[in-house]
């Protein structure tokens, strides 16, 4: 990798899991600043492991990690937020019985005083036209599509300079993934960092800078994205080994 | 008419209307009449509190009967003791809030019907306590001759009194509770119940918000037993048994879980009800149990989720009637092959 970009996540030797079982061992990575990295592996190789041991929702037996040259190991998900990570979970994440404006008012639950909510909301309604029009609806009325984009909105509140997406694209219309991966591209391009881990792995290392792999909870391979999808053998590992010669 | 309904002026007269007739209704009421309706009051305290417990944080508990009991005997034994009113009822507030807290530990760990035992064994606990040791609770005779309080001079000592009392002291109660659930806390309860790894992932410290969820609830439960003991002058270890929980319970979800009026709604069917319907006599439980199971089988959000699906049915009819006026203007050409699409 180039030195040009600054290391702001560091994983180092990390070791992690539930109850008696053991997902991450040793674990160790770095994600460049304002870059997509994106993450891949079989299933049960550790990916969403990952994010919730990096977000403080499941302890680091061992190891640390440093974003932007802090030790954030074990910290609480409300200091992380106050910190600048913002984490998406798989899936549908909004809170269907609540309204789409109470949905963005959670996002800044965790925000310092200092931060004004009610503009941030105004601004993100402005950005996602959408969720002004439906704000005092509830949110289970949104489509899918636009579920998600109220769930990114709610996510980019606090200004997040990191963002932990997990599985972006599932559920999605072609159409509403390449919006949301032209969101995070967006994103990028304003310096935000943004480690995902997406199981369309091709076209999320086609919009990736770097690329990850994770097996049994060790980093395999770290390479350019480029790299990796040129790489036959994680074309026949994950993404379903026809890349090169009957690709569509 | 459906944008009447839901409007804030409809809601406003409504609430305002009831306000007005709470407090002339007295005037025209026996002192038994006066009994009934404060009952009603402070059992919807009591609901009101387990529905932050149970409606918006979604832990469910068995236990608030035996905290409208504590509240109670706390608030009993300190003025049978010669202390104000007004410390006796704080306190009774603070020993829920506490016992409340410590009782939340538990749901940190287990949650629906594991949790509704755990709850249940804590009822039963505090009953045993009440009816064995008669140093503190005087075992099964009860407390009797708790005085009622005289408040800046205001004694209220009289049914029409007390009556005014406990109005005063529900509205102020049901107050606080509306903006606890209006503030972020409520948001955050609510957060809590819908996904509590999502709410985890917002920033919401869930361990310290279910802790609260219980320890808010219940000590809305103790208020609610500080205001029962002046009111019935004369209880023992029996009115707070099991029965009392499982009918508070069954106040919150009959009512409708979750919504602010339905704790004064499922009390009123459970306090006024039974009064109204005397003329059943013994047929009164048969009756009363088949509402219950014919309203959760057709709504199981409860009567206040009955009004609200009501709501939602004239909108749908609203919009679907201009769903067609707008297709019928689409014109002929496109409705040939474009009639079912659209969404």
């Amino acid at each position: 990798m180039d030195t040009e970009h600054t290391t702001v996540l560091a994983l180092d030797n990390i070791v992690a899991g539930y109850g008696a079982m053991t997902i991450l061992n040793g674990t160790t990575f770095k994600v460049r600043r304002a870059t997509i990295t994106t993450v891949i592996g079989p299933n049960g190789a550790g990916k969403s492991t990952v994010f919730k041991t990096i977000f403080g929702m499941l302890k680091a037996r061992a190891g640390t990690i440093t974003f932007d040259g802090t030790d954030i190991t074990n910290t609480t998900p409300r200091h992380l937020l106050a910190c600048g990570i913002c984490y998406v979970p798989q899936g549908r994440n909004i809170f269907p019985e609540l309204t789409v404006r109470h949905n963005l008012e959670l996002g800044g639950f965790a925000a310092p005083s200092s931060i004004n909510i009610d503009e941030r909301i105004e601004a993100a309604m402005v950005r996602f036209p959408i969720l002004r029009q439906k704000a005092d609806a509830q949110a289970s009325t949104l489509s899918g599509g636009q579920q998600k984009l109220l769930e990114i909105a709610r996510g980019l509140l606090l200004d997040p300079k990191l963002i932990l997406i997990d599985e972006p694209s599932i559920g999605l219309s072609p159409l509403m993934v390449q919006e949301t991966f032209d969101i995070l591209k967006n994103l990028r391009a304003k310096g935000v960092t943004i480690l995902m881990v997406e199981q369309n792995a091709k076209s999320a290392l086609q919009i990736s800078d770097d690329g990850l792999v994770l097996e049994l909870g060790r980093t395999r391979m770290a390479e350019t994205a480029e790299t990796l999808l040129n790489d036959p053998r994680v074309g026949q590992l994950f993404l379903g080994g026809a890349m090169e010669p009957t690709a569509a | 008419m459906m944008d009447f309904l839901t409007s804030r002026a409809f809601k406003g007269t409504v609430f305002a209307l009831l306000m007005v007739g709470l407090i002339v209704l007295p005037f025209f009421l026996r002192p038994f009449g006066l009994l009934l309706i404060a009952m009603w009051m402070v059992h919807a305290v009591a609901a009101l509190g387990l529905n932050l417990t149970l409606g918006y944080a979604g832990q469910i508990s068995m236990a608030q009967g035996a905290f409208v009991g504590i509240g109670a005997y706390c608030t009993g034994l300190m003025t049978l003791a010669g202390v104000p009113y007004p410390i006796a009822f704080l306190c009774s507030g603070v020993l829920c809030f506490g016992i409340g807290w410590i009782l939340g530990y538990p749901a940190l760990r287990v949650q629906h019907h594991y949790l509704a035992f755990v709850t249940l064994a804590f009822s039963t606990l505090v009953f045993l306590i009440m009816r064995n040791e008669e140093w503190l609770t005087n075992g099964i005779y009860g407390l009797t001759d708790i005085p009622r309080p005289i408040l800046f001079g205001w004694n209220t000592g009289k049914a029409q009194d007390f009556y005014f009392f406990t109005l005063l002291m529900t509205s102020i109660l049901a107050f606080c509770v509306w903006w606890i659930i209006r503030s972020p806390w409520g948001r955050a309860f609510v957060a809590l119940r819908e996904n509590p790894v999502r709410a985890l992932s917002l920033g919401v410290d869930t361990r310290r918000y279910t802790l609260m969820a219980f320890a808010m609830g219940s000590s809305i439960g103790g208020f609610a037993g500080a205001l029962y003991a002046p009111l019935v002058q004369f209880f023992e270890p029996n009115s707070f048994s099991l029965t009392l929980s499982l009918k508070l319970l069954l106040m919150v979800i009959v009512g409708g879980a979750g919504t602010f009026f339905g704790p004064f709604i499922g009390a009123a069917t459970e306090v006024l009800l039974p009064e109204w319907l005397r003329i059943a006599q013994g047929y009164y439980l048969i009756i009363y149990a088949m509402l219950v199971m014919i309203l959760m089988m057709f709504c199981p959000t409860g009567i206040i989720g009955l009004g609200e699906r009501f709501i939602s049915h004239l909108r749908q009819k609203k919009i679907s009637s201009e769903r067609s006026a707008q297709a019928e203007a689409m014109g002929q050409d496109k409705a040939g092959n474009n009639g079912g699409a659209g969404q």
